[in-house]
Parts: C-alpha cells; structure tokens; sequence
C-alpha cells in the first residue's frame, strides 16, 4: 500500500475501487487519486482471475484446449472457439468445409449480438438508465436458447472443432433464427428510442473519455473501441476468415473518438451483424461439417467410427496421444471477437501439443488504456469509461 | 509490400543485426540481436515506405534446450496504411535476460511487457513500471518458463498468501453457521 502511504501527507484523495466494484463487470480494481472529484492519476490491478490458460494448454493436445477457450471471455465463448479453430486450421493447413464457415460465421454474429447487447444493457445501467438492461436481456435470452439447441450448453458452448463445428444445424434452428433475424431490428428500435437521445445519456457520454486515431493505434486499440476513433481496421475485412469474404456489410466509424461515437459504432455493429446471419441462412450450402480430407488432425463422423476400422484408428490415437504430427512452424492468427482483435500465438514444434500458445486478449489491451481515458475526467466518467472500452475480465488475465 | 521484402529491406539496412529469417504460411519473422533492437523498432515504425504503426502483440518465448539463446521476445508488428505484418524476434540469452523497452516507440506495449517480464522473468530497460501484473505482487518464479512445475510449485515453495488463506479456513470451522 505505498502509494496511499505517500498520499496520506497530501491533499489528495487515494480511492480503492473494486475489485467488488458493481460497474467493473469482473474483478478490476483501480487505484484513484483525487482532487476533489476529478482524477489525477488511476491505476488499474489486473489478475484476480489469471487461471494460467496459456501454461495449461501446453500440457494439452490442440483438440482439449477448445474448452479452455470458453473460459476467456466467458460472455462471447464462441467466438473464441472460432478463432482458436481458425489459427489452428493454419498451422495444420486443413481448411473446413463450406457448410461448417457458413455455421461458424453464424454463430460468431450471433455471439457478437449477445455480447453487444450485454454490453449495451451493462453500460446503460452504470451510467443510470435501467430500462435498457430489462429489454435486452429479453433478446440475449432467445440466443442463448438457440445456442441450447444448437449444443446444449448455453454459456461455455465448445461448438466448433478443428476443421468444423461438432454436429450440423437443424432446420428448426435455422427458421427460429431466421425469425429472430427479422424481428431484431424492430428491437433495436426501441433501445435507441430509449437512449440515442436521451439528454442525460449524451451528457454523460459526449466528449468523455477522447482518444484521437493515431493514439488509439498507438496504444493498440482494436475493435469498436478502435473504430470509433475512425480507424478503418476490421480484421473481419482485411483478412477474411470463415464466410466474411462472401458476405456484405459496413463497417461503421466513429469521428471524434468519445464515449457516444463508441456506442453508435457498437450499436450500428450489431445491426450488421443481424444482416450478416440472415445472408448466412439464405446462402447456406450443403455438405460436409468436417474437413472430410484430413483424417490426420480432425475427428472422424461418429457412424463411420462405429461401421470403418480406419476411422477407429484414427479416433482412437487423436483421442490418447493428440494430435499426429503437427507441422513445425509458428503462427500469429487473428480473428475479429465483440471485444476486439483476438490473436493466437502458436509455436508448434511437431509434437501433439503446441509447445508455446501465446492468447493476445482485447480486453488486456483495453483495461490498460484505462489510465488514458480518465485522467481529467471527473470520478463517474470513470463508471462511462469502464463501459466503454468493453472489457471482461477472464479474458483480460486469462 | 510482401512480408519478405520487409525482411530484405532489414538484411541491407542491418546486415550485422540479422540472426536468422524464416517462413512459414505466409507469415515471416526476423531474428534480430538485441543490441540495436529499439533502433530497428524505431526504424520500422518512422520510416514512410514501412510504418508499422500498430503493435498488434508482444510476448515472451522459452527456448529452453533448442536454440543458443534461451528466450525470446517475440513483436507481432501491423502497418494500417500499407496492410503488411512481420514477426520480430529478440533474442535475449538467460545469462543477460534483459532487453530495452519498446514502450517510447509503442505506447501500448507497457502491459505486454509487464506480462512478459511477470511470466518469463525477462527485464525491459526503461520501461516506465515494471512490476508483476498477473501473479501477486510476492510471487517467486516465473510461471510460463519450461523449468516451471505445470502443476505448480511444491508444498515448501507454496504462495504465503494461499496458506493464509488455509488458515484462516480453519479458524471459521470452529463456528456453528446456522441456516
């Protein structure tokens, strides 16, 4: 506790929030020295929940680390396993079938739906306005039960595999999306008639928490957190993963960087992204769910285990010994999650588990930009910035 | 420009500092020594044609029994006006385990190299606040190295601060909690 020690002779006020703080959404606790009620230096502690993801997944094989990504960002699961699916797809150099980018494209904008709206629900109801929360959990419900049909699980999910998704998507999954796609707009309707124009709501949101484009790239922003200062960077976009290359949608910017233009950009976000499902139903192919040209790294089709004495052998040695010889090499992959850049960092040197696997998690990135954000600020923008940035923090200490 | 050429524009400015270029699925990372990496950086960065103005990630890489130089600091280096990346590796050895910190170059790197000195225990000269981020503040050892116990450390290394909390576990035993 040096620094309420060396605070104590001074005028300031050292004020310890969290980590039990309601609005930190996790266990965050920033240190904040005050003058009065404007912050003159905050600094953030990290790590309450650092499971040590990255040390125990080199005691694993590539196929039982999928579950562990589901613990990072625990609200937004599937896109981690997507984007963990994807990086390994590289190193092995296998690619999933049509059907499977198809799904996996879907469920990634669906999870970027109840993440969004989490998000917006949370936010509102720090900085006051609670009716927002009561609605949208109303709609995060209705995926959250499409994702049980779909798999089961409704949180940690572990749906895509290496080289696809576990099984295939029913038809009623799909028409009861399809209707969730069609009403959605009308949903996000109400939200912003509750708040778009709020005047205590652009009070406490305009020209709060400033970061102009080239800082924002200096401190290594990414996602809507980036975008909203105007920086034109999706990786969704510019490298296109999964079904993203075949499908049409904007990419909304900000202009002044503040609270309010990273609210419009996530809200803009998540009607796209209802755009991008309902293109994804209309153009779904068929086939295959599973790369089927790679028996070497992906599980073989629960029949043909049971009817083909091949696939037994394969199912039975990736299952005991991992998977077989991986390719040595290292690779950086990146995928677009609701909080922002995801990367995995894989240095495989040709055994079953890889021998380094390094996760760059957003919301690190963010919650470290905290300080920059606040500073000036009076003490409950802090509450507005902490919304803003969109962190969780599982995946912050992962 | 191609991640190749970024690594040939390297070679001819630095020819001394190069150890070592590699491939592999498009994406190439450079081995440099670390004498004159923040120059390098510097380089990368400022310089028009290049201008890798984004750090996309920055972490730590343990060698341990496979190449001359133990660790590694490995920079993941993005430009958003020309779209090319390129892999930097620092070579750092375990007997001089400190490098200079990218931080006046980068902004954004100061949680990742906290991260990566909390984990792997390797220095950044002039970082502006090097402590552990993390692991507790009375941690001993450097989790994400090779030499360190998965499971974690044994009985007599164990965390003060978990047999604290032990103890005082069994203090509340000796109360009655009623319904």
């Amino acid at each position: 506790m040096e620094e309420i020690k060396n605070s104590l002779d001074t005028k300031e006020l050292v004020l310890s929030m969290g980590p039990q703080h309601p609005s930190t959404h996790g266990v965050l606790r920033l240190v904040l020295e005050l003058d009065g009620e404007t912050i003159k230096k905050c600094t953030p502690y990290v790590g309450y929940l650092h499971r040590g993801i990255e040390k125990l997944s080199e005691t694993m094989t590539y196929h039982s680390t999928i579950p562990l990504t589901d613990r990072m960002d625990y609200i937004s699961s599937m896109s981690n396993n997507v984007g963990y699916c994807v990086a390994v797809e590289k190193l092995f150099g296998i690619e999933a079938p049509e059907r499977a980018k198809y799904i996996r494209t879907i469920v990634s904008e669906m999870t970027r739906i109840s993440s969004h709206i989490i998000w917006v629900a949370t936010h509102a109801l720090d900085i006051g306005a609670m009716t927002v929360f009561l609605y949208s959990f109303r709609e995060r419900e209705w995926l959250l039960d499409l994702f049980e049909e779909l798999c089961g699980a409704r949180l940690t999910v572990s749906y895509p595999r290496i080289g696809g998704v576990r099984n295939d998507v029913s038809q009623h999954f799909l028409d009861s999306l399809y209707k969730f796609t069609e009403e959605f707009d009308s949903r996000m309707d109400e939200y912003e008639t509750l708040i778009d124009k709020n005047r205590i709501w652009l009070k406490r949101t305009k020209g709060i928490g400033v970061i102009s484009a080239e800082e924002a790239i200096n401190w290594g922003l990414s996602g809507a957190t980036l975008r909203g200062s105007g920086v034109d960077y999706d990786i969704r976009k510019r490298f296109p993963y999964d079904a993203y290359d075949k499908v049409d949608f904007i990419v909304p910017l900000g202009e002044k960087g503040d609270v309010y233009d990273r609210y419009r950009c996530r809200m803009i976000e998540l009607r796209q992204a209802n755009r991008i499902i309902k293109q994804c139903i209309e153009q779904m192919p068929k086939g295959p769910i599973m790369a089927p040209d790679a028996p070497k790294f992906t599980l073989p089709a629960k029949d043909r285990v049971l009817s083909d004495m091949e696939s037994l052998i394969h199912h039975f040695v990736l299952i005991t010994k991992g998977q077989m010889a991986a390719p040595e090499g290292e690779i950086y992959v990146a995928t677009e999650v609701p909080k922002g850049e995801l990367g995995f960092y894989i240095v495989s040197d040709g055994s079953g588990r890889p021998y380094r696997m390094r996760v760059r998690a957003p919301s690190f990135v963010h919650a470290s930009v905290l300080p920059r954000l606040s500073v000036g600020h009076m003490l409950a923008d802090v509450i507005a910035n902490i919304g803003t940035i969109d962190i969780v923090l599982g995946e912050c200490d992962r | 420009m191609e991640p190749l050429q970024v690594a040939e524009i390297l070679r001819e400015k630095y020819p001394d500092e190069i150890i070592d270029t590699s491939e592999f699925r498009g994406q190439v990372s450079v081995t440099i020594k670390k004498e004159k990496a923040l120059d390098i950086f510097r380089f990368l960065h400022d310089d028009p044609s290049l201008s890798f103005d984004y750090l996309s990630d920055l972490c730590g890489l343990d060698n341990l029994g496979k190449k001359d130089s133990r660790f590694a600091v490995v920079y993941h280096l993005y430009s958003m006006e020309h779209r090319h990346m390129i892999r930097i590796k620092v070579a750092v050895s375990e007997d001089d385990c400190a490098v200079d910190s990218v931080v006046p170059v980068w902004i954004g790197a100061d949680w990742h190299e906290r991260e990566c000195y909390d984990m792997f225990g390797i220095e950044f000269k002039g970082h502006p606040d090097l402590r552990r981020i993390l692991m507790p503040e009375d941690w001993e050892g450097h989790p994400l190295r090779k030499d360190y116990p998965a499971k974690g450390p044994s009985d007599e290394l164990e965390w003060p601060g978990f047999r604290e909390v032990l103890e005082k576990s069994k203090e509340f035993k000796k109360y009655e909690w009623k319904r």
